[in-house]
């Protein structure tokens, strides 16, 4: 019986295969017909005219065609031949390692992979200023070729702990994972600074590590609403945008410090963020995510008309740029580089701003794991679980939720702020409704409520659509006139709608009570309740 | 009185255009309980279906007669929206059905991203206008001052509106699919255990809903002449605001609701300040929710413990 299966399972139906395949095609024709078939040009005289692109239709179609044959003629048999080699494992009985082992292994493995490979590369960029210093040794060359050989080192010794590490536990990756980010984090700009050097750490620094942690931010305060409380928020980019303009209109008028206002930025988010929640705590599921959808927008919407305080599309330009405990960071005699007697450079007010965001993110990090802890956390969570349950117990939902929608604004808040600072220039495109869908995707991403999953979802969106920027190589392939930016938003969607598919729970699938009873065990995410408020 | 008669002309062929949208967010919320973000993209992709169909035949095929093009473009329209909506139900909802509620959400926001881009990849970020298709209008009352003017492709938007209404509301009440549609909605188990074929009749949901969408944009091309890739998230936002407002999972509801956001917004554009007009649409939706949650005509949501 067993022998005959697996030739059972990897028998090919090639003349459904090909059947199927063109059904497929024949769907991707009339699915590519109207909008890759033809495009609507403008000609001399400014009227649209229609011309025909068939060889690219053609193209399209074929890749359909082909993908769809080597799903069905090579995939499909390899993954029934997988199937049934687990359930001849499982039928053996074994220390087969648990879903997040795996997961955590095969991660470890290619960060860890990936590292070694940066090394190596650096290893190989610093080579001629090596071969120059055995020729002729000089003091500046060696410090050159010592920092090269320790980043070398330690990014080879970085990647190898993460292979062995990977290998090692199962259960150890979900506890180990949380504080080897935070080390990561810390030490990030100087790996950078050391990796990509003065001039290019900015790029690294700027565009994706304070990219990323404002995101990380967001996700983490939307985390406290989404996550744990179960209220669907489709408006959260509302309270980013009070904490934006709050900074941006108090710095401006007033001339208040960034120390000064961050907290006061906080605190208006949250009062807006009681405000709104206030009327529509009667509301449920869907309704509520709706209500907030609108008052999202309508925020927007005032930003966009109110002219005369906001200025409209044209947004709020010449923020003041967050001071070194009033050391300002600029070329003068009393700024940041001139006191500490170095040689000016915009990196240190990067690296500056980068440190704060950090600081911010584990601020939020560490409330929201406190809070869990405390009886309104936990109230929030058996919210989440069943509202009625909790009425019936005397718990009172309506300062749960309206807890949970102030923290989760307040957080917002900060994070505008800091933006506001950073880019010293807003307006209200920066806040409209995909901003909200995209904080929202990167919490169930995550897998909701698990802090690390916001992490990883934010790298792996915001890095990822950030890292198209980088592929320029790609224009030797596809002709110079290719460019990859241009396709970043696409690749985002399809992305979030595979990655769904693959994984509807998030990718950290696993959860770890706030409440135990006798022993800490980790709880798979889909025995978690979503909420319905 | 001409100003307020004339609003309600505008009003009322901005409103059919809404409705007709908004049946197909509050058929699809109706039958599998999702709020289907991408449908305003699929109405943006409809209208640039419609747009080059029109093209295609006036230039390419050289069909001289407006009404027999328009009558082609409806049409091919419809055939083309179908098999998009109906793919992207295939691929991007059915395999996350009976998975838990925000992850068909996500994968909607995250359709909805790829329509938009996918459509300014390849058709360009440039908003694209047509030649006025339908000229000509009727002076209803008024002298010089102010005339009240009905146009003719006010009164195509209405007529063709109100059939395919009609049409849609026999398909749904009269028809056995409309009866599997509407068993579906109350109880999908029982439904399928009494021989009715579930994915089936979600995929045909989508097709129809689809197809009035279709419909919606190319009234939305005819009314404005203008359509960019960007064009689907407000009038998708305010379809799903009229769709709620009448009740969601209400047929009839998203036709009020629809008329109703229409209105609502000529109005407060032609009395007050086009600059808020939006802000109306939206403020009405929140307060409608707070005050009558369940809307206009949907049923009240009873939980059970």
């Amino acid at each position: 019986m067993s022998a005959e299966a697996p030739a059972a399972a990897s028998r090919v139906d090639f003349a459904r295969a090909f059947k199927d395949a063109a059904v497929a095609a024949l769907l991707a024709f009339g699915l590519f017909l109207p909008l890759i078939g033809f495009e609507t040009v403008q000609n001399i005289r400014n009227e649209l005219v229609l011309e025909t692109r068939w060889p690219l239709l053609f193209n399209f179609v074929a890749l359909v065609t082909a993908a769809h044959l080597f799903g069905s003629l090579v995939v499909t048999p390899w993954r029934e031949r997988r199937a049934l080699a687990r359930r001849r494992a499982e039928a053996t009985p074994s220390q087969a390692p648990s879903w997040l082992g795996r997961l955590g292994r095969r991660l470890c493995y290619a960060i860890g992979l990936g590292v070694c490979f940066i090394g190596v590369v650096n290893f190989g960029s610093d080579l001629t200023e090596i071969i120059d210093f055995i020729g002729a040794p000089s003091a500046g060359a060696g410090f050159t070729v010592l920092a090269a050989l320790l980043l070398t080192g330690f990014l080879i010794g970085v990647g190898y702990v993460f292979m062995r590490f990977g290998s090692g536990g199962a259960a150890a990756a979900g506890h180990l994972i949380g504080p080897a980010g935070v080390g990561f984090l810390v030490v990030f700009p100087v790996v950078a600074l050391l990796g990509a050097g003065w001039g290019g750490a900015v790029k690294w620094i700027d565009n994706f590590g304070i990219q990323i942690l404002i995101y990380v931010m967001l996700g983490l305060g939307l985390n406290i609403v989404v996550g744990l409380a179960g209220l669907l928020d489709l408006g959260y980019v509302a309270f980013y945008a009070v904490g934006a303009y709050s900074y941006a209109l108090l710095a401006k008028t007033f001339g208040f410090s960034f120390w000064i206002l961050l907290p006061l930025a906080g605190i208006l988010a949250a009062l807006w963020g009681v405000m709104l929640g206030f009327p529509v705590l009667r509301l449920r599921g869907d309704y509520l995510a709706i209500v907030t959808l609108a008052f999202g927008e309508i925020i927007r919407l005032v930003l966009i008309n109110w002219v005369p305080v906001t200025n409209g599309y044209a947004g709020i330009g010449g923020i003041p740029r967050p001071t070194f405990f009033g050391i300002p960071f600029n070329a003068s005699d009393q700024g940041f580089a001139a006191m500490l007697g170095l040689e000016f450079s915009p990196v240190y007010r990067i690296i500056f701003l980068y440190y704060v965001i950090l600081g911010l993110v584990l601020l939020t990090a560490y409330v929201t794991m406190r809070l869990r802890r405390l009886p309104i956390g936990r109230a929030w969570e058996a919210l989440r679980e069943d509202e009625i349950a909790c009425r019936s117990l005397g718990i009172n939902t309506t300062n749960t939720k309206l807890t949970a929608f102030a923290l989760g604004a307040t957080f917002g808040g900060l994070a505008g702020s800091f933006f506001a600072t950073r880019q010293g220039f807003i307006s209200p495109e920066s806040f409209s409704f995909m901003e909200s869908a995209l904080i929202l995707s990167i919490v169930v991403l995550g897998g909701m409520g698990s802090q690390v999953g916001v992490g990883i979802a934010a790298i792996a969106m915001i890095g990822g659509t950030e890292f198209l920027r980088e592929l320029d190589f790609l224009k030797a392939i596809f002709g110079s006139a290719f460019d990859p930016t241009q396709y970043r938003m696409l690749i985002f969607g399809s992305a979030l709608v595979l990655i769904m598919i693959w994984k509807p729970r998030g990718l950290i699938a696993t959860r770890e009570p706030s409440a135990v009873f006798k022993e800490k065990k980790i709880i798979s995410g889909s025995l978690v309740k979503e909420g319905r408020g | 009185m001409e100003v307020f008669v004339q609003q309600l002309i505008n009003g009322i062929t901005l409103g059919s255009i809404y409705g007709l949208i908004a049946i197909g967010y509050t058929m699809v919320f109706g039958i599998i309980g999702m709020v289907n973000f991408a449908h305003g993209d699929v109405f943006m992709v409809s209208a640039f279906i419609a747009l080059i169909a029109f093209l295609v035949l006036t230039s390419f095929l050289g069909v001289g007669s407006i009404l027999l093009a328009l009558l082609i473009v409806l049409v091919v329209g419809m055939v083309f929206t179908s098999l998009v909506n109906w793919t992207i139900e295939r691929f991007a909802y059915r395999p996350l059905r009976g998975s838990f509620r925000l992850a068909p959400l996500i994968s909607a926001i995250g359709m909805s991203i790829f329509l938009m881009n996918f459509v300014q990849v390849a058709q360009g970020p440039r908003n694209k206008s047509t030649p006025p298709m339908i000229d000509g209008e009727f002076v209803l009352m008024g002298g010089e001052a102010y005339p009240v003017t009905l146009s003719y492709k006010q009164i195509l938007i209405w007529v063709v509106t109100a059939a395919l209404l009609a049409a849609f509301w026999y398909v749904v009440a009269k028809t056995s699919l409309g009866r599997a549609q509407r068993a579906c909605e109350q109880d999908q188990k029982m439904a399928a255990l009494l021989g009715i074929d579930v994915d089936r009749t979600i995929s045909v949901t989508f097709i129809i809903g689809a197809a009035l969408a279709s419909v919606a944009g190319t009234m939305y091309l005819i009314h404005y002449g203008v359509v960019s890739f960007a064009d689907g998230f407000l009038p998708g936002v305010k379809a799903f605001t009229a769709a709620v407002l009448g009740g969601i999972g209400s047929l009839p509801g998203a036709v009020i609701g629809g008329l109703l956001i229409g209105l609502i917004e000529t109005f407060w554009s032609a009395y007050f300040s086009t600059d808020y007009k939006d802000v109306a649409a939206f403020s009405i939706l929140a307060i409608t929710l707070i005050f009558l949650p369940q809307g206009i005509l949907g049923r009240p949501d009873v939980e059970k413990v």
